[in-house]
């Protein structure tokens, strides 16, 4: 059987959501929900510190997702939007998580998964190193990448990225990350 | 040669480049999924500017946030100021970052280590 997008969900939506959203990745969409969050971060009275950490962070998650999600093909697009991707911001257990999710050709997955498993390795120096390289040594793609954003939000977070990818079928994989933004 | 005046977006800074004052200034979030197209006009102002450069360019960065997207126009605009640094006038780059983030000194201090040009880390207290 085939992964299951919905249960995943709804699996995602734990402790207290200030923000879920299943859909298409645009920009317009990545303003409103920064907006909101941000809204509910003072709701929650959040130092000043974890506000821009979350903020940061949650930028560099959704514009991941707006420059690396795959165009699908006709027949996937029947059920899922064009840009397909999933994020819930959450607060539980003295920190906030941002989970993404979306579909990532099965030829990616490797190369990805290295990448994240590279950079769960490296210490804070190391990260700064590698962060100052790439941002001295690589051009931006046309759309704006840089290949910048999990270095960053590692380095940002302190903590480790986690991730799964999930088979959906022989083309596709499902790639779900979690990060962690520590409240002390 | 003419000043450039940019209002700020919720996701695009404001910008004001004085080529008389020899002022230079970037203020507010830089956000922008593709920061390409945004900061493209400054390095070209930048290019102009530095054909008869005032002998004292002061720049003032003061980013409340900014993607990564942008730190790689950013750098740009830097080594344009570095070129500038490198001829007869003098640059200095004032780094503003708000008391408690760390993250945005740290940004700073990444830049500082990169470009030859002056750096001075101003912490704005509120």
């Amino acid at each position: 059987m085939s992964f299951d997008i919905n249960e995943y969900y709804s699996r995602l939506n734990g402790g207290d959501v200030l923000m879920a959203f299943k859909g298409s990745i645009s920009s317009e969409l990545i303003s409103n929900v920064l907006e909101v969050v941000e809204s509910r971060m003072d709701e929650y009275r959040e130092s000043s510190k974890i506000r821009k950490k979350v903020y940061n962070v949650l930028v560099e998650s959704l514009q991941n997702l707006y420059h690396h999600i795959e165009v699908l093909p006709e027949e996937m697009q029947k059920e899922f939007d064009d840009k397909f991707g999933i994020l819930v911001v959450s607060r539980q257990d003295a920190r906030y998580k941002i989970s993404t999710g979306n579909f990532i050709g099965q030829d990616k997955v490797d190369v990805l998964r290295n990448k994240i498993d590279k950079i769960n390795s490296m210490s804070r120096d190391e990260l700064k190193d590698m962060y100052k390289f790439i941002l001295n040594h690589q051009r931006l793609s046309e759309k704006g990448g840089g290949g910048l954003g999990l270095v960053d939000i590692a380095r940002k977070t302190g903590n480790e990225l986690d991730y799964t990818f999930e088979k959906f079928d022989d083309a596709y994989y499902f790639f779900n990350l979690d990060v962690f933004i520590d409240l002390a | 040669m003419e000043a450039l005046s940019i209002d700020g977006t919720a996701k695009t800074p404001s910008v004001k480049f004085d080529g008389q004052e020899g002022v230079i200034e970037i203020k507010g979030r830089s956000i922008p999924e593709n920061s390409i197209e945004f900061y493209k006009p400054l390095v070209e102002w930048l290019e102009k500017y530095s054909g008869s450069p005032m002998d004292l360019t002061q720049v003032n960065v003061q980013l409340e946030y900014f993607n990564t997207s942008s730190s790689k126009c950013i750098l740009d605009v830097f080594k344009k100021l570095e070129a500038i640094h490198k001829g007869k006038s003098e640059v200095i780059i004032n780094w503003h970052y708000e008391e408690d983030d760390e993250d945005m000194l740290e940004a700073g201090e990444d830049y500082e280590s990169i470009i030859r040009v002056p750096f001075k880390m101003i912490e704005i207290v509120e």
